[in-house]
């Protein structure tokens, strides 16, 4: 028999019950919650009169429509003027209440991003199947866990049963081996696989990140890329468990400890694929050639190295693809054939699930040192993913490198990510997003997003316009 | 959750690919805690020419003429005929409730994102996966005929074309039974609540840093 992938060895742990149909009960070790997709959830239970099942697997917090202004935010639930999304964190509130379920509520110390605050709590753990109200799920991928982002009606069907229905996907390896050149970040290499792979490449997989370049990358870095694996297609993205994950996992509050932990770190220890697994798909990229990433398109799978060109649709056989293009561009107000480092910046998102920790915040701060925003720029703001990410940022002076480079130092949310909260961009501006969905509208109504690595926004916010980080890491060494 | 057997209706078309969650409903209307009510604002950017807000009456706001949803010969339709890829994106089921609101009750596309895929089964609307030259086929005869209707039978896995002929289409078994029967998939699950719990009991064993840690 061939040997196991992650993914089956996930799979095959958390297996309830297969149905002669090809569906299966998986268990769910890990809710996570926010107040956008639980509300009718939890109006289900009551309607039908039912109680969560464990509400020790349950954590919820807001972050989507919590303002990112230290001023609104200060004010708590009364400082989100908008009264339907006040509405919305008020009903987390009480249904966390009602139903017993612990809540990271809008201004305690453990709140942040709901991807954020799983790993760095240790409230997600390797080995754990992890579910929660949102695509972006696949990020705890990153700790060697089964992760996947559930609809409303699924998040219900969780609380109530601990389960989830589910058919075995099929197993994907993405392959990046080699060395990333400086300034090439994690970011560029998830965006580099979804312009190999495409928006739908990984539809119908579960991918697993392997090689020796994602080997390399710290635990935020391997976040960033599973965080995107939704963006190619696949709801679920994985890194096998190594040092680096269990080094990570040392110490965090929820994760088992003493004798515990010892016991735990064995289960962990065979967390990855074995040497004889079978893949049904294998993309293999190499780590020298990916260049930093900027996208000029609605969707992700529309990038190009920063010193590359805006693609013209004459160029493009199929039809589709070529009527796609052609309404891109004219959405982003670009030019075939134009420089993408010629595209000029309204404002700038350093942020959001992708690249709202610690090391993002660092690599941003690097390039920012010393410099100051273009004038031309009429915003950058930068949003911290958690608290805790806040405070660690804060204690390293990186919010005055921020602020002395006239970047806005805010409070931990999504913000600019989807603009439900206050921060949006008006239409027709450009902004240099280190978010993860540049589809139409996504940033505010008529608003055009670029994706991009927190050094290579922090450097658009100082040019004006999208330049290579390299170039100007290379001056600062100077 | 309500049964789907057969369904004939008018087809509208959503012609282009990668067809977005933010595009089908956008963000702002995200802000509501009820399940309904989201069908005047499927697709908003696409069909009105301003900016819209949630609560507004959407019956004053400018139509977008260029947009084939706001076209009279597509007035009342509730098959929308989609490209590859439709519903990619986010996990938001805001947009199934949407499309649903609106009046649709299936789709057909040659490929769907999954979670998307998976959110319509909840939700009484039936997504359906055909090859993409068949699709084509029928983008064609649908912008040839005016009032063009596609008759979907899911006890027998078929689309019924105007003239009689017939597709057939996959769809898994579990989800077209909870479909035909309007059936409640949480209370199927709890019909095997000791099977969940006796794999609790065994795993609260092995991994006991997995339970009561948060409290
Ligand atoms: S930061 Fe953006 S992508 Fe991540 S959970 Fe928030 S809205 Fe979703």
């Amino acid at each position: 028999m061939a040997g196991q992938t992650l993914y089956d060895k996930l799979w095959q742990d958390h297996l309830v019950k297969s149905r002669d149909d090809g569906t299966a009960l998986i268990y769910i070790d890990r809710h996570l919650i926010h107040e956008v997709t639980s509300p009718q959830a939890f109006e289900g239970l009551r309607l039908a009169g039912r109680k969560p099942w464990r509400t020790d697997s349950v954590v919820a917090t807001p972050d989507h429509n919590v303002p990112s202004d230290a001023a609104e935010r200060a004010a708590g639930l009364d400082g989100i003027r908008d009264e339907i999304a006040r509405l919305q964190v008020q009903t987390l509130d009480e249904n966390c209440r009602d139903f017993g379920v612990v809540q990271f509520g809008i201004n305690e110390p453990g709140q942040g991003i709901v991807h954020v605050i799983g790993p760095e709590t240790g409230a997600t753990l390797p080995g754990m199947t992890v579910v929660c109200g949102d695509s972006h799920t696949s990020t705890h991928g990153a700790l060697g866990a089964l992760a996947h982002g559930i609809g409303t009606s699924e998040v219900e069907h969780v609380m109530a049963t601990q389960c989830l229905i589910q058919k075995k996907m099929k197993n994907m390896l993405v392959r990046v081996d080699g060395e990333l050149g400086p300034g090439v970040t994690a970011k560029d290499v998830v965006l580099a696989i979804i312009g190999k792979i495409g928006t739908a490449g990984g539809t119908g997989y579960a991918i697993e990140f392997g090689g020796s370049a994602i080997r390399k990358l710290s635990m935020e870095g391997r976040m960033t890329v599973c965080n995107m694996a939704i963006e190619a297609g696949a709801r679920a993205g994985m890194v096998a468990v190594d040092q680096v994950t269990l080094d990570y996992v040392k110490g965090k509050p929820y994760a088992p400890k003493g004798e515990q932990r010892d016991k735990a770190v064995e289960a962990w220890s065979r967390l990855h694929s074995d040497d004889d697994a079978v893949f049904d798909a294998v993309v293999e990229l190499a780590a020298e050639e990916i260049e930093p990433q900027v996208s000029w398109g609605t969707s992700p799978e529309m990038v190009a190295p920063v010193n590359a060109l805006v693609p013209d649709p004459a160029a493009e056989a199929d039809a589709t693809r070529r009527a796609g293009i052609q309404r891109a561009l004219e959405y982003m107000g670009l030019n075939a054939g134009q420089k993408i480092t010629d595209i000029k910046l309204d404002r700038v998102f350093i942020g959001s699930c992708t690249n709202s920790r610690i090391e993002d915040l660092r690599a941003a701060a690097a390039v920012a040192k010393g410099r100051r925003k273009a004038d031309s720029v009429k915003q950058v703001l930068v949003v911290p993913g958690s608290q805790a990410v806040k405070a660690q940022a804060e204690k390293e002076g990186l919010d005055k490198v921020f602020i002395e480079a006239g970047f806005e130092w805010r409070e931990p949310s999504c913000s600019m990510c989807l603009a439900m909260n206050a921060d949006k961009l008006g239409a027709g501006e450009h902004c240099a997003s280190t978010s993860n969905r540049n589809f139409e509208g996504r940033q505010g109504y008529g608003g055009r997003t670029h994706l991009v690595s927190p050094g290579m926004a922090a450097a658009a916010a100082i040019a004006g316009h999208f330049v290579d980080v390299r170039e100007m890491q290379k001056e600062a060494v100077q | 959750m309500k049964a789907f057997t057969q369904h004939t209706g008018l087809v509208a078309p959503m012609d282009r690919a990668n067809v977005d969650t933010d595009l089908i409903i956008p963000k702002q209307f995200l802000k509501s805690i009820k399940r309904t009510g989201f069908g005047p604002n499927l697709f908003d950017e696409l069909r009105y020419l301003d900016e819209g807000q949630p609560g507004q009456d959407c019956s004053k706001r400018p139509l977008n003429p260029e947009f084939p949803l706001n076209f009279p010969r597509y007035k009342g339709a509730s098959v929308l005929l989609a490209r590859k890829n439709f519903g990619c994106g986010s996990s938001r089921e805001h947009a199934p409730w949407a499309l649903d609101d609106y009046g649709f009750r299936a789709v057909i596309a040659p490929s769907f994102a999954d979670i998307f895929f998976n959110n319509c089964f909840k939700n009484g609307l039936l997504p359906i996966v055909l090859e993409e030259a068949v699709v084509d086929q029928l983008f064609q005869e649908m912008y040839a005929q005016e009032g063009y209707e596609l008759t979907i039978d899911l006890e027998k896995q078929q689309v019924v074309k105007p003239n009689g002929d017939t597709i057939a289409f996959e769809v898994d078994g579990f989800r077209r039974h909870c479909l035909l029967n309007g059936l409640d998939d949480i209370g199927l699950t709890l019909e095997d609540a000791d099977a969940i719990r006796a794999y609790e009991a065994k795993r609260r064993e092995q991994s006991p840093w997995l339970f009561d840690a948060v409290k």
